[in-house]
């Protein structure tokens, strides 16, 4: 019977060749270009300079106003505080209904996981409801709660429930059968092991809802106060942009819009994305 | 002395959408204090199913189990499981968190000792480097261990392991056999251990409880496994033997 050699290469010579270039610094040009808020950042500058390019050719600016004459009208709002003071006050609508709508969602999901009835409960109302625009309730809740906050807020939650609901008890069923164990074992039941292990499990989930849910909220609001607005006397950014178009100051209809907008994105940009980074990005359940 | 575990004429049956199941019949075997006990057999004999009794997570149709005297009806802390998958740590936890997470949960100790005690078994692991780490930047074989280093910080009355190295690649696999022989050598700690490997099951078992499948019943039980060595050719023709056992039928029913 042979037998196997074990040849060993010579250290000595390995350390002759010259060493290969194992790691290389990136060049600042593609630092810059990795980083994915400066990519966007020059989309939107090129979707600017388009916007100034078209309204100087248009040149009709109750049609459509330049970007710098939309940014000269939003400068001057801001500065004398109608247009915080009206996004200030669709946003604290904006909050008590999302908030409540979270609520409602997280008391909805508990009982879903907790009982099968409550499974076919949310499933079907869920599959009844989310189709319907909130737009569509507005009419109803006008009846119902008059030319107010309660009426914004009623078509509110049920912009931000159901997404909310649908994608957070979704997350709770894809919840990997290993981790419930591990839970269990640890005697974890009830709100604590809803708590300790299911949310932060669904985690990535439960955020798309949230998502979902502000931007469906935010487009809702703005919406229904084009509608109607006027409620105590202070409309917030919808009717700032009916208001101005009633008086044919487009600049400043645009400067509504861009602010809706703005918004938007911050809330997107900033706030989501800081969460996403601490938690599911960390985690590395979400990329 | 009482045994620590008791199983005893159970039978366990699972529902699938069509039928019911029965995946072990009559099954008892003792675990005293100590012992690396490990079940053993093909696919198919419940050997899973009946960790997963002792476990808590399942109720047998029939038959007693007792850990230290009381009966099993739940999951409980006093059996910590290790898991065959890799997912089994808690992502959204460092390996630290997941290590001090089941002592805190069952208010065993507060959380200075409990971070303490949870070093030192991360240290038992070999895996202080990585104590602040995320699951996720982490080898399977890592994870493996960090869920091992978990499982015994809770000193439990037992240990069940349900194929813990089966996803590992063959010479991770041999290390961790090896790393969990020695933590055994220092702390005598009781493990049950499911396999399919004949041979890992002798490397790791002092007995051996061979289960024949559809629907799982002892087929044998193997003692002094630990007497058997790899290097007089003993453990080989262990091995060979307990092949032949488990086998035999399998040629005749076809």
């Amino acid at each position: 019977m042979g037998e196997a050699r074990i040849l060993l290469r010579d250290a000595a010579d390995a350390s002759a060749i010259i060493p290969a270039e194992v790691e290389r610094k990136l060049t600042m040009l593609e630092l810059l270009w990795n980083d994915g808020f400066v990519r966007k950042s020059v989309i939107i500058i090129f979707l600017a300079a388009a916007w100034e390019i078209y309204g100087t050719i248009l040149n009709n600016p109750l049609l459509f106003p330049t970007f710098h004459d939309t940014i000269l009208t939003m400068f001057d709002k801001v500065r004398d505080g109608t247009i915080p003071l009206r996004a200030w006050a669709s946003l604290k609508v904006l909050f008590m209904g999302y908030a409540a709508g979270i609520i409602l969602a997280a008391i909805f999901t508990i009982l879903a996981i907790s009982t099968r009835i409550g499974t076919d409960f949310l499933e079907t109302i869920t599959a009844m409801f989310n189709p319907l625009p909130a737009i569509a309730l507005l009419p109803l809740a006008l009846i119902w709660f008059g030319l107010g906050n309660g009426s914004l807020v009623f078509v509110l939650i049920h912009s931000v429930l159901w997404p909310v609901a649908l994608n957070t008890h979704s997350g709770f069923k894809s919840v990997s059968n290993t981790l419930r164990m591990v839970g269990r074992n640890y005697g974890l039941r009830g709100l604590p092991y809803v708590a300790r292990i299911l949310i932060p499990a669904a985690f990535g989930s439960i955020l798309t809802g949230l998502k979902i849910g502000w931007a469906f909220a935010w487009r809702t609001l703005i919406a229904a106060e084009l509608v109607f607005g006027v409620s105590s006397g202070q409309g917030g950014l919808g009717w700032f942009i009916f208001e101005n178009r009633n008086l044919l100051d487009i600049p400043a209809v645009f400067a509504g819009l861009l602010t809706v907008i703005v918004i938007g994105l911050i809330v997107e940009n900033l706030i989501f994305r800081t969460i996403e980074r601490n938690t599911v990005q960390k985690w590395g359940t979400q990329s | 002395m009482a045994a620590l575990l008791d199983v005893s004429d159970v039978t366990l049956r699972y529902k699938t959408s069509s039928a019911v199941v029965t995946a072990t019949e009559r099954v008892s075997f003792t675990v005293d204090r100590s012992d690396r006990f490990v079940l053993l057999g093909p696919s198919g004999c419940g050997k899973s199913t009946l960790l997963k009794a002792v476990g808590g997570y399942m109720t047998p149709s029939e038959g007693k189990m007792r850990i230290s005297g009381r009966e099993i009806s739940e999951p409980g802390a006093d059996r910590m499981m290790i898991f065959q998958e890799f997912d089994q740590l808690l992502p959204w936890k460092t390996v630290l968190e997941n290590v001090m997470f089941p002592l805190l949960m069952t208010r065993r100790l507060p959380r200075k000792e409990a971070e303490a005690r949870a070093r030192a078994y991360i240290e038992k692991v070999s895996l202080t480097r990585v104590v602040d780490a995320y699951p996720h930047t982490l080898s399977g074989g890592m994870k493996q261990r960090v869920a091992i280093a978990r499982g015994m910080a809770m000193e439990p009355d037992i240990l069940l392991m349900d194929e813990p190295f089966a996803a590992l690649d063959a010479l991770t696999r041999r290390t961790c056999q090896d790393e969990l022989l020695q933590l055994w050598a220092e702390t005598k700690f009781t493990v049950l251990f499911v396999t399919h490997s004949i041979a890992e099951a002798i490397k790791i078992g002092n007995r051996i409880l061979l289960l024949s499948p559809h629907p799982g019943r002892v087929k044998a039980e193997v003692i002094d496994v630990d007497q058997v060595s790899g290097e007089d050719g003993s453990a080989a023709r262990l091995e060979k033997q307990i092949h032949d056992l488990l086998f035999a039928d399998a040629v005749t029913a076809h």
